[in-house]
């Protein structure tokens, strides 16, 4: 199953919330302002870096491009591009929109 | 209902499929629950197997005793108790969401089936299609 | 691969729209179908003809208007969502009594059912929203 959270981790309990529903092994894709939990260095990463042995987490360059965040990125996170993300729903039998 | 194409077509009657409808925002606040619900209806009409996950301040969708004349809004948690009219028993709430907002079935209009976070993780991995408002 | 796509934000003001737009577009670069493009909630004004965004920046409605006729896509506007925030198409700006009315052209105005069709059709239903 591919989950996917849009919204900053700061802003709103989206993370959290998927991060407790989702089942061992499934994905997860942060866009928009979702990707603000794909970095090191904030209160997020502790929680980010338990999920990523509980999770494949995938992040999309443009959005942390865009707000000038790809350097930012903590390891183990794996950046796609648009094409990744229409990939990636190909992959999953099913896609959750966290909204 | 208002619209037109509500009428199944050909092509997919017979087909059921499972829906899960995600329910995570307040009511009256924003317009999801009451849009959301408007969806719900549509595809018991099309005779698809639906069910409804209330997670977060999605649960406070279901709260007994809405009473909206003051804020001049439409107060529809009565259609959440004619859901089963319309085949729509599948009502999940998360019950870490009821906790965290100090409620119990008792506060909710209708009977729901209160679920673990990580049961609800694994009947939505079992959806067909999962949409959320 | 047919995806059906469900846009429940307006154009600017979240940024759902333009990362449906992007998604579907790589998706059809990569040879998938895409069975439906439906806007819900303020998604309806993704619909609407009367925008006029600035100059140097991405018309959203044109957009979707042109990629919808490159690839023949079903922009679909649901009806109910539509008469909540005044989006008509001629036939429905007759049938309400209103003096105008403003659809985008490429898009159609229908109903839910159109939504449940995606979703039983389609192989994947992806949602883009707040």
């Amino acid at each position: 199953m591919l989950h996917i959270v849009n919204k900053s981790p700061f802003e709103k309990s989206t993370l959290d919330s998927c991060l407790r529903v989702a089942q061992s092994g499934n994905a997860l894709l942060l866009i928009e302002d979702g990707v603000y939990a794909a970095l090191k260095g904030g209160a997020t990463e502790p929680r980010v870096r338990e999920a990523l042995q509980k999770f494949k987490i995938y992040a999309l360059s443009p959005d942390l491009e865009a707000r000038g965040m790809k350097e930012r990125v903590l390891e183990g996170v794996t950046l796609v591009d648009y094409g990744g993300f229409v990939d990636l729903v190909a992959q999953h039998n099913v896609v959750q929109s966290w909204l | 209902m208002a619209g037109t194409d509500n009428d199944i077509p050909q092509e997919t009657s017979g087909k059921i499929k499972k829906f899960m409808f995600v329910n995570r925002k307040a009511p009256y606040g924003t317009i999801y629950a009451l849009e959301g619900l408007e969806v719900v209806l549509i595809a018991a009409a099309f005779e698809q197997d639906v069910s409804m996950a209330f997670l977060d301040d999605g649960v406070y969708e279901l709260m007994k005793g809405q009473q909206t004349k003051a804020i001049e809004n439409k107060n529809f948690s009565p259609a959440y108790r004619a859901l089963d009219g319309y085949d729509v028993e599948k009502l999940y709430v998360e019950k870490e969401s009821l906790d965290a907002r100090g409620l119990s079935e008792d506060d909710l209009i209708v009977p729901v089936e209160v679920m673990s976070a990580a049961q609800i993780g694994e009947l939505m991995a079992q959806q067909d299609v999962v949409i959320g408002f | 691969m047919k995806l059906g796509i469900l846009i429940n934000e307006g154009p600017y003001t979240h940024q759902a729209s333009d990362t449906a737009y992007l998604f579907v577009k790589a998706a059809l670069e990569k040879g998938h179908e895409i069975q439906r493009v439906f806007f819900y909630h303020d998604g309806v004004n993704n619909g609407t003809r009367l925008t006029v965004p600035p100059q140097d920046d991405r018309n959203i409605v044109k957009r979707w208007s042109e990629l919808g006729e490159k690839y023949k896509l079903d922009l679909v506007v649901c009806i109910a969502a539509a008469q909540r925030r005044g989006i008509l198409d001629k036939k429905e700006a007759d049938r309400q009594g209103k003096d105008a009315d403003n659809i985008a052209p490429g898009f159609r105005i229908s109903g839910l059912g159109q939504l449940i069709d995606s979703g039983i059709k389609a192989d994947r239903v992806v949602v883009f929203g707040d």
